[in-house]
């Protein structure tokens, strides 16, 4: 008989372990090897607790074949599983990902008594009138005069980001956070761009331009558009 | 084949009936067939303004209900024969009228006139609908005032979901000395707000009242400022493009301007 090859991969990184999984035999034979290996490997009584992040590759395991999974590896000496890796998504994990991921563009004017609510990016190509309102689960982009309502981040999202070539709404909305537009008249602002800082968990206005410097991932919105 | 037209604001008061009596009156002047309906059920008014109230024998929702022929219901103006009007009911139950018959009625006499001008209850309830229903095209009235803007907003976004053109813009009672002091909104950030296209700009103007309490719409008169703005949007209705607010509003600015290119006036 040809020795089966080694189905775990076991290796030290500056966080931790890092546990390769074979993603070619069944998930049955991870499992008892995990157990084998772990209980043979009776390391030095050492009181910290080990990181381990695991490699899935190409497979994908279902959230209770997870949870086994960790308390297998909790069960053994000092290790707590970090994070689980997987190239895989399912379906549904693909089309949700896919459907926050996408900009979604409008022309009109959202006027008084108006709303515009979506999932992803909102690139606006009109007005939001006193009265009229926007609302994404990501970042909102006028292209025109912001003075009624918009909330970026719907489902949570803290940095997501909202910006308007003339800002002048009555009331910003990111994620939880709100700020309205004082009682007295002001007058708008061009070119800015709201976004929530966690200091000070306040919604803050800067230029756009400095706004994407602490927001990176702004710059995927470009990728996102080309293949939108 | 003639052409329907709506007026509406959404907010209440700010000038439809009057809007509607004086374009009405100027398009006849102009020499079109001109028919009015008054739809603001319970309370109309047009008649009034048109000084038509002792006229009226038949009312919108006797023709509804099929009780007499459309034509029937239609009353001639004391001033010329090309303008009548239908009046609205004052008693009956504003149920009557539904989008549906409206637009038949509304149909059948763009058989026989050149326009058809729909004044617009207040509101965005049924009464709107009714009147939106049959018409071609929408004129939004507003006054230079943050409320009445804000209905207009709305009411142009219903619009904006009707089968028809895209609404056009009166702005009514405009007062330019609050303007340059800054207590009016202006013209420009009006339409600014709203980006629709201006079809006029009527002054605030106390012959308006006086005209409407005697019954004889303002755009009778050969030169108040308010029956210029509106013969002014007569013919802008009509296809020609007369310049916006010169005329209307600086009339002493344009007169000197010419002289200054020297063209004689
Ligand atoms: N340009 C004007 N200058 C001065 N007064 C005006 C002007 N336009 C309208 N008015 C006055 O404003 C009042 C309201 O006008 P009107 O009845 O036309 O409004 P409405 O929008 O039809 O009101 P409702 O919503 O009640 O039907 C009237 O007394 C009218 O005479
Ligand atoms: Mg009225």
């Amino acid at each position: 008989m040809i020795a089966s090859k080694q189905k775990i991969a076991i290796k030290g990184t500056r966080h931790g372990l890092t546990l390769q999984l074979d993603d070619q035999c069944s998930y049955k034979e991870i499992l008892g090897e995990l157990d084998e290996k772990l209980s043979s490997n009776n390391q030095a009584e050492d009181d910290q607790l080990i990181n381990v992040t695991i490699q899935l590759g190409n497979r994908y395991l279902t959230q209770e074949q997870k949870d086994a999974l960790k308390k297998v590896i909790r069960e053994k000496q000092h290790l707590v599983v970090d994070s689980i890796e997987s190239n895989l998504i399912t379906k549904e994990e693909a089309k949700e990902w896919k459907k926050h991921a996408e900009v979604k563009p409008f022309v009109k004017v959202v006027r008084s008594g108006q709303v515009i609510n979506i999932e992803g990016d909102l690139l606006l190509i009109g007005d939001v009138n006193p009265g009229g309102k926007v609302m994404a689960t990501g970042n909102i982009f006028i292209m025109g005069s912001l003075r009624g309502i918009a909330h970026a981040g719907v489902d949570g999202d803290e940095k997501a980001v909202i910006s308007a070539s003339f800002m002048k709404p009555s009331q910003l909305r990111i994620s939880d956070s709100i700020s309205q537009a004082p009682d007295y008249e002001t007058d708008g602002v061009y070119m800015e761009c709201a976004y929530l800082d966690e200091k000070v968990s306040k919604i803050l206005m800067e230029r756009l331009q400095d706004v994407i410097k602490k927001r990176p991932d702004l710059s995927s919105f470009e990728r996102r558009m080309l293949n939108g | 084949m003639g052409e329907a037209i709506v007026v509406t604001s959404g907010k209440g008061g700010v000038g439809k009936t009057t809007t509607t009596a004086n374009i009405g009156t100027a398009l006849a002047l102009l020499g079109n067939k001109v028919c009015l309906i008054d739809t603001d059920i319970g309370l109309r008014n047009l008649d009034v303004v048109m000084g038509l109230e002792n006229r009226i024998i038949f009312d919108l929702v006797d023709v509804v209900q099929n009780r007499i022929k459309l034509k029937q219901g239609l009353i001639p103006d004391k001033r010329f024969d090309c303008l009548q009007l239908l009046p609205a009911a004052q008693t009956s139950d504003k149920s009557e009228l539904s989008p549906k018959r409206m637009k038949e009625i509304v149909e059948e006499l763009k058989q026989d006139f050149d326009y058809i001008i729909i004044d617009c209850p207040a509101g965005i309830e049924q009464g709107f609908k009714n009147a939106v229903a049959g018409a071609d095209k929408a004129v939004v009235v507003t006054n230079p005032e943050k409320s009445s803007i804000r209905d207009a907003d709305r009411i142009i976004g219903l619009l904006e979901q009707e089968d028809m053109e895209p609404p056009k813009l009166i702005v009514n009672r405009m007062k330019n000395h609050m303007v340059k002091t800054g207590d009016m909104v202006d013209v420009d950030d009006i339409v600014n707000l709203l980006s629709i296209d201006l079809l006029g700009v009527v002054a605030d103007d106390e012959e308006v009242i006086k005209a409407s309490n005697i019954g004889e719409p303002v755009a009778l008169q050969p030169n108040s400022k308010a029956s210029l703005a509106y013969r002014n949007i007569a013919r802008r209705i009509l296809g020609e493009s007369v310049p916006l607010l010169s005329l209307e509003e600086e009339q002493g600015l344009l007169a000197k301007m010419k002289r200054f290119f020297g063209i004689r006036t």
